[in-house]
């Protein structure tokens, strides 16, 4: 099933052509509605009316994470804030969130996507869905909760949290459709085990997984284990949220809306295109967005892309699984986590040595982050002498973490000297989970 | 009235202690009672020796996190309920002690103890004239 077969199955050309005219649109939108693309373009000496093509698309400056920090909290917001009706927030590296605000039809857009993914993974407005990712700040909840209900199916809004009622009702009420974090769906089926609950008692059919990295063995597991089939669901709050692109029933790669949001693939070094086919870091510019367009901002995501009709037949460009990241950001259920923002952390506390090692795993499928922190040889003082001191000064490090990172991190103490002094940023992480 | 207690803390990995009393081999260091505060994660060691502070420099120096703790010392004499008595004393006074331990100084027990009402500590040991060793005793450890 197709949901608007009419974009999703549009010939290359009348796609092409419709990219073009959109992109000029928004360079004309955003050229005189955002200050920082005006100085930009004007800097690189291009007016929106050189922009005609898709292909112009190489002509225009990029737009990188650091620039939306610069930039915060709205400085690249096009729309004026009577126009905006929802703001959600990313988490950032110095401790200053992403903020994305969306106007009316932004979030008509977004709804609309949405319900293409849905469709793509089978779901109708006789399905009763479940959404299980996190509603708040993060756009993952109320982005696949819209999609929802925009499509008619019953929307289940259980968020994330208290797994036994959740698996109750998806028992009980025969829910059929389920949105959340693959980790998440693999805690959802040890759960089951441990209440006793066989997958034969539950209906769940189509499962709607992202928000993380995660390969083909968990992807096997999951669906052995809930008895569904699991479909890759992508976006990123940036550019819209969960949305940008979905798996259908081939999962030959994920299917882009490439109406709304165009994909390119540059080397991330020499910031070059690359032809489809080769990994890459994928670039998006949103082409319709009103709220805070983009032009080609860069995700730091690598995957790679594909043309070509596909057997489900729709004919957009698809993205292949993310293969890793250009910088060094970690994504911790969920959660995207910068070392950078550890560190400001260990920082700001003189107890501990501007040193530290971040370690994640995953236990009982949940990602688990450790911080190792070196205590600092001239703050051990008499005052540390009994356990409960240095519990103490553990749970002060671990509550600020907490409130950068937005999630628990597990502190371990080292003693002074013990951490390897780092070369390079990546020196700072070791990551477990073998993904 | 009190004695200085090296504090050290410790990962809890091998080689770690023995990391700690090398040192206190290679500085000369007389040990005189050592015990360890253990959690799931990390320990803190606690040391008493002849020169304390002669032996937190050179710690210092390899770079370990170590401290220097004022205890009490009490001597005990040698008959069940001596501890008992003792530590009544404190607990009438309403002193609470943060943690205790012993061991042999000529023959006799020595009941180490750390609280954070030193004052009050102090009187009730001069109240009750119970005695004590000092750091010219640890000094005499030999």
């Amino acid at each position: 099933m197709i949901w608007n077969p009419n974009k999703e199955c549009m010939s290359r050309d009348e796609m092409s052509a419709l990219q073009g005219k959109r992109l000029h649109k928004i360079v004309e939108y955003v050229y005189h509605n955002v200050p920082f693309y005006r100085n930009k373009l004007q800097e690189m000496d291009i007016r929106p009316d050189d922009i005609q093509t898709i292909e112009d698309i190489k002509k225009l400056p990029f737009t990188t994470k650091k620039d939306l920090r610069d930039n915060y909290p709205f400085g690249l917001q096009a729309a004026p804030q009577s126009e905006i009706i929802r703001v959600h927030a990313s988490s950032g590296t110095t401790g200053n969130p992403t903020i994305v605000g969306y106007t009316r039809k932004d979030i008509g857009v977004w709804s609309e996507c949405m319900a293409r993914c849905l469709t793509a993974y089978g779901i109708t407005r006789d399905d009763t869905f479940s959404v299980a990712y996190g509603y708040g700040l993060f756009t993952g909840g109320l982005g696949a909760h819209y999609g929802v209900e925009h499509l008619g199916a019953s929307v289940i809004p259980a968020g994330t949290g208290n797994t036994e009622k959740h698996l109750k009702l998806i028992r009980d009420l025969g829910i059929t459709g389920i949105a959340c974090t693959p980790s998440y769906a693999l805690y959802l089926a040890e759960t089951m085990d441990k209440l006793g609950i066989t997958k034969d008692q539950i209906k769940l059919r189509a499962g709607a997984f992202g928000a993380e990295p995660w390969t083909e063995s968990m992807r096997k597991e999951i669906e052995s284990r809930l008895g569904l089939k699991g479909y890759n669901l992508y976006g990123l709050s940036e550019i819209m949220g969960p949305c940008v692109s979905y798996e259908c029933q081939e999962q030959n790669g994920s299917h882009i809306c490439e109406d709304h949001f165009y994909p390119e693939i540059i080397n991330p070094v020499t910031l070059e295109n690359l032809p489809n086919g080769q990994s890459g870091e994928l670039v998006f510019t949103t082409l319709t967005k009103e709220g805070m367009p983009l032009l080609r901002y860069r995700t730091r995501d690598l995957c790679s892309l594909m043309t070509g009709q596909c057997n489900c037949g729709r004919t957009s460009i698809r993205m292949g699984r993310i293969e890793g990241r250009s910088d060094d950001m970690l994504i911790i259920r969920g959660i995207n986590v910068f070392p950078s923002q550890v560190e400001s952390v260990v920082l700001s506390m003189p107890e501990f040595a501007p040193r530290y090692m971040l370690v994640v795993d995953r236990v009982n499928n949940l990602d688990t982050l450790q911080v190792q922190v070196e205590l600092r040889q001239e703050f051990f003082t008499a005052t540390f002498d009994t356990p409960a001191a240095i519990d103490e000064l553990e749970k002060k490090l671990a509550a600020k973490l907490k409130s950068v990172l937005s999630i628990s991190a597990k502190v371990q103490l080292k003693a002074p000297g013990t951490i390897e002094r780092s070369q390079g940023k990546s020196a700072h992480i070791i990551d477990k989970r073998n993904l | 009235m009190t004695i200085h207690q090296l504090s050290i803390f410790l990962e809890n990995t091998a080689g770690s202690l023995v990391q700690v009393l090398r040192q206190l081999k290679k500085a000369n260091v007389q040990l005189v009672a050592i015990t360890i505060a253990d959690t799931a994660e990390y320990g803190i060691l606690r040391v008493v020796c002849a020169e304390p502070t002669r032996a937190c420099e050179e710690l210092k120096k390899a770079g370990i996190a170590v401290a220097i703790s004022d205890v009490f010392a009490l001597k005990l004499d040698n008959e069940p309920g001596c501890a008992a008595d003792v530590i009544e004393l404190f607990s009438q006074a309403g002193i609470s002690i943060a943690y205790v331990y012993t061991f042999l100084y000529e023959g006799k027990g020595i009941l180490v103890f750390r609280t954070d009402n030193t004052e009050l500590a102090r009187e009730t040991i001069v109240k009750n004239n119970l005695p004590f060793i000092d750091e010219d005793a640890l000094a005499q450890w030999r």
